[in-house]
């Protein structure tokens, strides 16, 4: 199966190697001609701001939405804003990609000064992760929640998307992108 | 459930993997930080004078006001850094009471310690630091920097000193990650760094953080060129607000940054974007003016 990383902007190598050392085959996606070849997607960390912008001018957000409403993705941080059908905090005419039924808020957390690592328990499983300025999840719909902390949804799933405000990529946790490669087959 | 840890050398290095693939850009008013915003910058730079202006202006070049980085904090939602001095503990104090997200400890700005850099472990706030070279990646390192920018020659719009630095570091990488354990020893006496951390980058084949390109770029092609040598991003100082149409030349720094490998996307962006900046050849330039011969 080959999995696509949107690798507009943020740590999309690091989503590349974990998903690699978990046997999937990995395209980075920039165009609307990679993304048709890929079965499944992640939207990896960065600025969403910068990440909306990049989709915007070159045109993607017609195919992303069509991707996301019947395949595979999984967003963290930034790729959870981009999957919001809600976002607070967004800077004036910023658009989404949406399909997760939640309303996510930008920089929640605070600054950098207020990011930190945790263990959080992932659907059954313990792992550390940090949070990078992470957005907070504020509502819920349709989505499940997938799992929290201090009693706050901070990973969320909803039919073919998962999305987590956190990094797993950045301190190794395998079990987001373990229940995203399994979601594929 | 353990407790949640701030500040962990892993969520200071963590912002900067989050900006990789990205520009940011200098600015000296909240009026600038919204147009970087705006054009796609994952980052800016607050501080008083671009480098340019500090070169044509001369004087003691410090911290800025905290006003002034305090309108540029609420006026953006994405990170804002701040420079202090070389050397000067107290700016960064300031910076970090006044919550920005990263430290710039910058030879823009004029030095207060000709011996000693910031101790940059016993702070939250990250600080990413210059080098030239290899050796002197490594020590700031070792003194707790969090990100790491290849030093240029700021202010000039001349990019020959940005290529030489990125593709000094980076050869020196390569040349480490070729050498038996036996020869990192004198490699280390020669870098005048830890052993260990010359051993993790030999083994790892790369820096242990993130890696940026600054001081000289002006232009789309320029970002595309150090992306393409090997930069993790770009920092853009006076390149962008001296140039002719600020708006446009942020914008299309930013796209040329993520298509860097596709000269069609690069040419597409480089159309019309007006004069950049008059700039200067470092070759004119006396060597006490060099700012990247700053720091040691």
């Amino acid at each position: 199966m080959l999995v696509g990383v949107l690798a507009l902007q943020g740590d999309w190598r690091e989503h590349k190697l974990l998903l690699e050392s978990l046997g999937a085959d990995v395209l980075p996606i920039r165009r609307e001609s990679e993304l048709s070849q890929v079965q499944a997607l992640v939207i990896p960390g960065g600025e969403s701001t910068t990440m909306s912008n990049l989709a915007k001018s070159f045109g993607l957000f017609p195919a992303l939405r069509e991707f996301v409403n019947h395949k595979p993705t999984l967003g963290t941080c930034a790729g959870l804003i981009m999957l919001s059908d809600k976002v607070e905090g967004a800077v004036a005419g910023q658009e989404f990609v949406g399909g997760l039924d939640i309303t996510s808020s930008r920089n929640a957390y605070g600054g950098q000064t207020y990011s930190f690592e945790a263990d959080v328990e992932i659907a059954g499983q313990i792992e550390r992760v940090a949070f990078i300025r992470a957005p907070r999840i504020l509502a819920v719909g349709k989505a499940e929640v997938i799992a929290t902390l201090d009693g706050e949804p901070v990973a969320v799933r909803q039919g073919n998307l998962l999305g987590a405000s956190f990094h797993p990529e950045i301190t190794g946790g395998t079990k987001l992108h373990s229940l995203f490669l399994e979601s594929i087959s | 459930m353990s407790e949640n840890s701030n500040a962990t050398p892993l969520v200071k290095s963590g912002l900067a993997e989050m900006l990789k693939g990205g520009v940011i850009m200098d600015v000296v008013t909240a009026e600038q930080a919204k147009i970087a915003e705006d054009a796609g910058a994952v980052a800016v730079m607050a501080l008083e004078r671009v480098p340019a202006d500090i070169r044509a202006q001369g004087g003691v070049a410090r911290m800025s006001d905290p006003d002034l980085i305090d309108q540029i904090i609420k006026t953006v939602s994405i990170p804002v850094m701040a420079k202090a001095r070389i050397g000067h503990f107290v700016e960064a104090q300031v910076l970090e009471s006044l919550e920005v997200d990263y430290i710039d400890e910058s030879e823009v700005l004029s030095p207060a310690d000709y011996v000693n850099h910031i101790d940059k472990w016993g702070f939250k706030t990250p600080f990413v630091c210059g080098a030239t070279n290899l050796g002197e990646a490594l020590r700031r390192i070792t003194e707790g920097a969090s990100m790491i920018r290849s030093k240029g020659e700021a202010g000039t719009g001349d990019v020959s000193e940005a290529t030489k630095h990125i593709r000094t570091i980076l050869s020196e990488v390569r040349a480490l990650a070729a050498k038996t354990d036996d020869e990192l020893y004198v490699a280390a006496k020669e870098l005048q760094a830890p052993y260990q951390l010359v051993k993790k980058v030999a083994r790892d084949g790369k820096l242990p953080v993130v890696l940026f390109v600054a001081g000289g770029v002006a232009t789309p092609a320029d970002a595309a060129m150090m992306m393409q040598l090997g930069a993790d991003g770009v920092f853009v100082g006076s390149g962008i607000f001296k140039s002719g149409n600020p708006a446009a030349r942020a914008a299309a720094i930013v796209k040329a940054t993520t298509f860097y490998d596709d000269p069609k996307v690069i040419a597409e962006v480089s159309r019309g974007l007006g004069e950049a900046m008059v700039g200067i050849n470092v070759n004119d330039l006396p060597a006490p003016h060099r700012l990247s011969e700053r720091g040691w």
